[in-house]
């Protein structure tokens, strides 16, 4: 890294920063950066996501996983307000998101996003990939956010592709791209939703690896994937959800050795008999 | 132990039987059914191409200057070299022609450029080509300022007016379709309705009876003062017409991209109107090139509709020399001509349009 992350709020104070934190704020915890409380979500009738209840400590990894329709998805991604959750709370830094946009804003500057199928823009190359919103949304310099992406692309280790366009690069490239394309806006959470699994398997490492070196440098993550290796070798809590509730929760050793639920352990058989 | 694999040479590719020999044998006598449609379309040529030849060139008149000079069996080309300047200004003032060629030339200062790839300032000439050109060359066409005297529009007409109706609908068509497509999508309900109901409003009527209305019932119902030239009501009309043809090719483009950018638009911060422009539309536009251009050129076109209330485009100025008894029988010369400058244009466009699909194709689907 040529830059400090932090030079850009250098320039605000701390005390600023509070100041605008207490204007948005409704329930400052110093402990937790995610909070949910008894959230709930419906698509039209279908009642999805049920009484959600999730703390998410500073820095703490977290991998979601569970059967496919138990809305994984829906829940990360009602934590950047992609989707819009009807009742109780969610409330990200501090910030509790509503209908008001200056707080969607604010958490969707603090949270970074990977996707499956990666959603770089094909029209853009890298480089412009990543330095599109640091440019438009936080208004940087072109040469300080160019400078900062060369820096992110040679952490996920494709610094070289930098003048090329998506559409010539492997996937495995492509979703390191779009890591480093959320890194440039420097969040404090980063969601992954199931990053690896659109991959061949001799990608998936590459992925894994570089997220891998993400949460040793302290990155609060949240992580759906089915990547049990994963789960065991960073994740602090495993939470497992079935039919839009969390079922279980606890750190990997004793989710994967004792699990409590039959429908954990029935799914986790599944995953082993594979 | 060490494995046999031994990695192969790269050899160049073989060299291609091509020359044009091995390109007529491969591609037009390849089979018994392609050799009998080549032989078929080789004779009909045969009996085509010399005829029209002979008629437009060599049989042709050129010299003189009234129908007596054409003696030939051939075309009368007389009859354009003298009435080029009606077809190219209408009725405009003689002494003031000369604003009108430095318009045609402004234009081409603006437009050439964008045929070549390496020019520069190309994308600062493309903006100043839609936004200070029609300015300027409003100005300088109507006059009346900076010691400019008047030409009233009814005096405009032949080519020129064309261009001028032309180019004002293309240049308004796309922002105005951009945004009823936009609108169209929007979830807002109201936005949406009050977008819908122009598209479908305009869409469902035929170009003529817009400009019939415009000329003639729509002084009806202003307040007096109100009412403005002819050539203002056919311009806005026409241009809220294509404008509704191109928000429904323009939202087939939106269409077809793919959730996920606007999420990861969102995912990034960026807020609706930059992950539009920034993200969406500059990808649903470059999909929907073939059928903005379709559009421009059905544009282009349908300005000849504008003989219904009155103006004189280039095809009506031909028109009305064809039936002027001083020249008789010389009606296929005109329409020939009229086409010829039709297809020049409409020509120019596609062209255009496929060499800037070429430039912005990044795709590399795999
Ligand atoms: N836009 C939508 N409208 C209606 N129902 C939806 C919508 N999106 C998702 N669902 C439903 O919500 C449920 C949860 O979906 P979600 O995508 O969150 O599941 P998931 O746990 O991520 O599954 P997977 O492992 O297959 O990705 C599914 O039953 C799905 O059919
Ligand atoms: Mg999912």
């Amino acid at each position: 890294m040529t830059k400090d992350p932090d030079a850009i709020t250098d320039t605000v104070t701390e005390a600023e920063l509070r100041a605008n934190h207490d204007k948005l704020n409704h329930d400052v915890d110093p402990d937790y950066v995610i909070k949910l409380i008894g959230m709930n979500k419906w698509y039209g009738d279908f009642h999805v996501l049920r009484d959600i209840n999730l703390n998410v400590h500073k820095g703490e990894r977290i991998v979601i996983c569970g059967p496919s329709g138990s809305g994984k998805s829906t829940m990360i991604r009602c934590i950047n307000r992609l989707e819009e959750h009807q009742t109780g709370q969610i409330i990200v830094d501090g910030v509790e998101l509503t209908n008001d946009l200056k707080n969607i804003d604010a958490v969707r500057r603090e949270v970074g996003m990977c996707f499956q199928h990666f959603n770089l823009f094909p029209h853009l190359t890298i480089l412009e990939n990543c330095v599109l919103a640091p440019m438009w949304v936080r208004k940087e310099p072109r040469k300080q956010a160019e400078e900062r992406a060369m820096a992110y692309l040679e952490r996920v280790k494709i610094p070289e592709q930098a003048n090329k366009y998506p559409g010539q690069l492997s996937g495995g490239q492509q979703q390191r791209v779009a890591i480093a394309r959320s890194l440039c806006m420097e969040p404090k959470i980063m969601l992954f939703d199931e990053p690896t699994s659109a991959l061949d398997p001799e990608m998936i490492k590459e992925v894994l690896d570089t997220m891998v070196q993400l949460a040793e440098e302290g990155m609060t993550m949240l992580c759906v994937t089915h990547e049990m290796g994963f789960a065991k070798t960073v994740a602090d809590r495993v939470i497992f959800m079935a039919a839009g509730q969390i079922i279980e929760e606890n750190e990997p050793h004793e989710f994967f050795n004792n699990p409590q639920e039959a429908r954990t352990q029935e799914f986790l058989s599944q995953i082993i008999g594979h | 132990m060490m494995g046999k694999y031994v990695e192969k040479e790269a050899l160049p590719p073989p060299v291609s039987t091509s020359g044009p020999i091995a390109w007529v044998r491969d591609n037009l006598f390849n089979s018994p059914l392609s050799t009998i449609l080549s032989l078929l379309t080789i004779y009909l040529l045969w009996n085509i191409i010399p005829p029209i030849f002979s008629w437009a060139f060599f049989d042709a008149n050129f010299a003189g200057d009234n129908v007596d000079a054409c003696t030939g069996t051939g075309a009368c080309w007389v009859f354009i070299k003298v009435r080029l300047n009606f077809f190219i200004y209408g009725f405009y003032a003689e002494a003031e022609r000369w604003r009108v060629d430095l318009s045609f030339l402004l234009l081409a200062i603006a437009v050439v450029p964008q045929f070549f790839d390496k020019f520069p300032y190309k994308m600062w000439l493309g903006v100043a080509s839609v936004t200070l050109l029609p300015l300027i060359v409003g100005t300088l066409l109507i006059g009346g300022v900076l010691g400019l005297p008047p030409v009233e529009t009814h005096q405009w007409g032949g080519l020129m007016l064309t261009l001028v109706l032309s180019y004002v609908g293309i240049v308004a068509a796309l922002p105005f379709g951009v945004i009823l497509a936009l609108g169209r999508r929007s979830e807002m309900p109201t936005v949406r309705m009050v977008c819908v109901a122009f598209i479908e409003l305009w869409r469902g009527v035929p170009l003529i009876s817009v400009l019939f209305m415009a000329s003639v019932m729509l002084p009806l119902f202003l307040p007096d003062g109100w009412d403005f030239q002819k050539l203002l009501r056919a311009l806005i009309g026409i241009t809220m017409f294509q404008s509704a043809y191109m928000a429904e090719v323009i939202r087939g483009g939106l269409q077809a991209i793919p959730k996920g950018q606007v999420e990861a638009a969102a995912a990034l911060g960026l807020g609706y109107w930059r992950s539009m422009g920034l993200i969406v539309l500059p990808q649903a536009l470059k999909l929907v090139i073939p059928g903005i251009v379709n559009t421009f050129i059905a544009l282009f076109k349908d300005t000849t509709l504008v003989l219904i209330i009155g103006l004189l485009d280039i095809l009506a100025t031909v028109q009305s020399s064809i039936v002027d008894p001083a020249w008789r029988g010389v009606a296929a010369e005109g329409y020939v001509f009229a086409a010829f400058c039709f297809w020049v244009f409409c020509f120019g466009m596609s062209k255009y349009s496929q060499a800037l699909e070429r430039k912005l194709h990044t795709g590399h689907k795999r």
